[in-house]
């Protein structure tokens, strides 16, 4: 398949356009990952782990580093001014409780009613692991999944119904892959953008479910 | 009335009575505030059959993976077993262990209502996942729930940073995590910590676990596995 989108740190770059200032924030593993580093200068957003930490800053310079303070990954971090440190349970209920404004994780598929799942590939080895994935994708005031378009052998990742484990059903309201930025709406996918030099019609070919679009698609912007 | 004296002397003496098929809460997260050093005093006391319920499986043989290398667990409760859990990882396949895994936020909700008195509470977590299979679902309010069980066990095995003699315990940064809810959860709390300090030297208002919630009190020098 030749096509040309976003790389993975475009597609965080992207990502870190919709977090606006002073919004607490989760991020999860793969993509989400590499969003903190293009947060916008000029706004402040306090990232949330759920090991205990709101405020969660930079990872720790090497020599810096206190393994008693890490992220989820079990890497040594650092926090910024105004940060808080709590438990578990206080972690989960900023969580599940719907106090995180955005919360942005990987995906494995979405839905076209904004099903999610990323926690296990079916066959795959070992025990998996659910994480707070199904706490966060339930609770998220908005959940953004970021991920490639699709899969290795190119098969779809945004599907009619999802056939992998379900982390949470109908819970993602955005979709930001390498091809296009898509909202999941009442009335289905809504192609927001689209990456430079990708039509409609490349996206669509894409995706299973159909997705709307009127005129002309805005391209995405990274900055 | 005389405090009861819960400070041991040694992780050994700390861990010696646990029997064989206990139910054990292991605090840490991403390889912070793991009570290593009581999982090595359990690993060399060698009890077997032991039911497991903590967050991650072990990092190589650091953390939990000391007692899945010696075999000494049946059973565990999980949100992340996690990716350097070998040991564990191999005795599951192997059909040595039953893994019952739970999304993190349940697996300490579940915690803090059997410490609460709490029997069991309805969830959002999980519904229309393999997670709610067997539950009872139930419609409040025009929104579908599961109906989740409170966790509890015969013995929690926690890490603070400072307890005073009473048992009143801080914690530092990451590394509360789990700890304080586990504490709430068994019968029978063994913390490990730092640094043992006079009763008083501790800011009241400061105090994340009050000593009502643990037994023995054990110093030892920080263990870590990177």
């Amino acid at each position: 398949m030749s096509r040309q989108g976003l790389t993975r740190e475009q597609i965080a770059q992207r990502a870190a356009l919709e977090l606006p200032d002073g919004a607490f924030v989760n991020l999860g593993w793969g993509i989400p990952n590499l969003i903190a580093a293009y947060v916008p200068r000029e706004i402040t957003v306090y990232f949330h782990s759920e090991n205990g930490i709101l405020g969660m800053g930079p990872r720790a310079a090497a020599g810096e580093e206190d393994f008693d303070l890490v992220d989820a990954m079990k890497v040594p971090v650092t926090v910024i001014p105004g940060a808080a440190f709590f438990s578990q349970v206080d972690a989960h209920v900023m969580t599940r409780g719907g106090h995180l404004d955005i919360c942005i994780l990987g995906g494995l598929q979405v839905s076209g009613k904004g099903d999610l799942a990323n926690w296990r590939v079916p066959g795959a080895k070992g025990a998996g692991g659910i994480g707070g994935a199904m706490d966060i994708s339930v609770g998220a005031q908005r959940l953004i999944v970021t991920m490639e378009h699709n899969a290795k052998d190119g098969s779809a990742k945004i599907v009619n119904a999802c056939t992998y484990p379900l982390t949470a059903v109908q819970c993602v309201n955005t979709i930001i892959t390498d091809l296009a930025v898509i909202d999941v709406m009442p009335e289905g996918l809504v192609l927001r953008e689209t990456a430079a030099g990708i039509t409609p019609e490349e996206v669509q070919k894409h995706t299973e479910p159909k997705l709307r679009y009127k005129g002309k698609v805005p391209e995405m912007h990274l900055r | 009335m005389e405090p009861k004296n819960n400070i041991y002397s040694s992780v050994d003496a700390a861990v010696a009575d646990i029997p064989d098929g206990a139910t054990i809460m292991f605090g840490g997260f991403g390889g912070a505030g793991f009570p290593n050093n009581l999982i090595q005093g359990l690993a060399r006391q060698g009890a077997r059959n032991l039911k497991v319920i903590s967050n991650n499986c072990g990092t190589g043989d650091g953390e939990l993976g000391i007692l899945f290398k010696n075999h000494q667990v049946t059973r565990v409760v999980a949100a992340f077993p996690g990716p350097g859990a070998k040991h564990f990882q191999e005795q599951l396949d192997a059909g040595e262990i039953e893994l019952e895994l739970v999304p993190q936020g349940i697996l300490c909700e579940r915690m803090r209502a059997y410490g609460a008195g709490i029997p069991a509470f309805y969830s959002p977590v999980g519904v229309g996942t393999e997670v709610a299979r067997g539950k009872e679902e139930r419609l409040i309010r025009g929104k579908r729930y599961i109906l989740e069980d409170a966790l509890g066990a015969d013995c929690a095995l926690i890490k603070a940073h400072r307890a005073d003699r009473l048992g009143n315990l801080v914690y530092r940064k990451a590394a509360r995590n789990f700890n304080p809810i586990m504490a709430t959860a068994a019968k029978l709390t063994i913390v490990e910590v730092d640094k043992i300090v006079e009763v008083g030297t501790l800011d009241p208002e400061a105090i994340v676990t009050p000593s009502i919630f643990v037994d023995r009190i054990v110093q030892a020098k920080g263990l870590r596995f990177v």
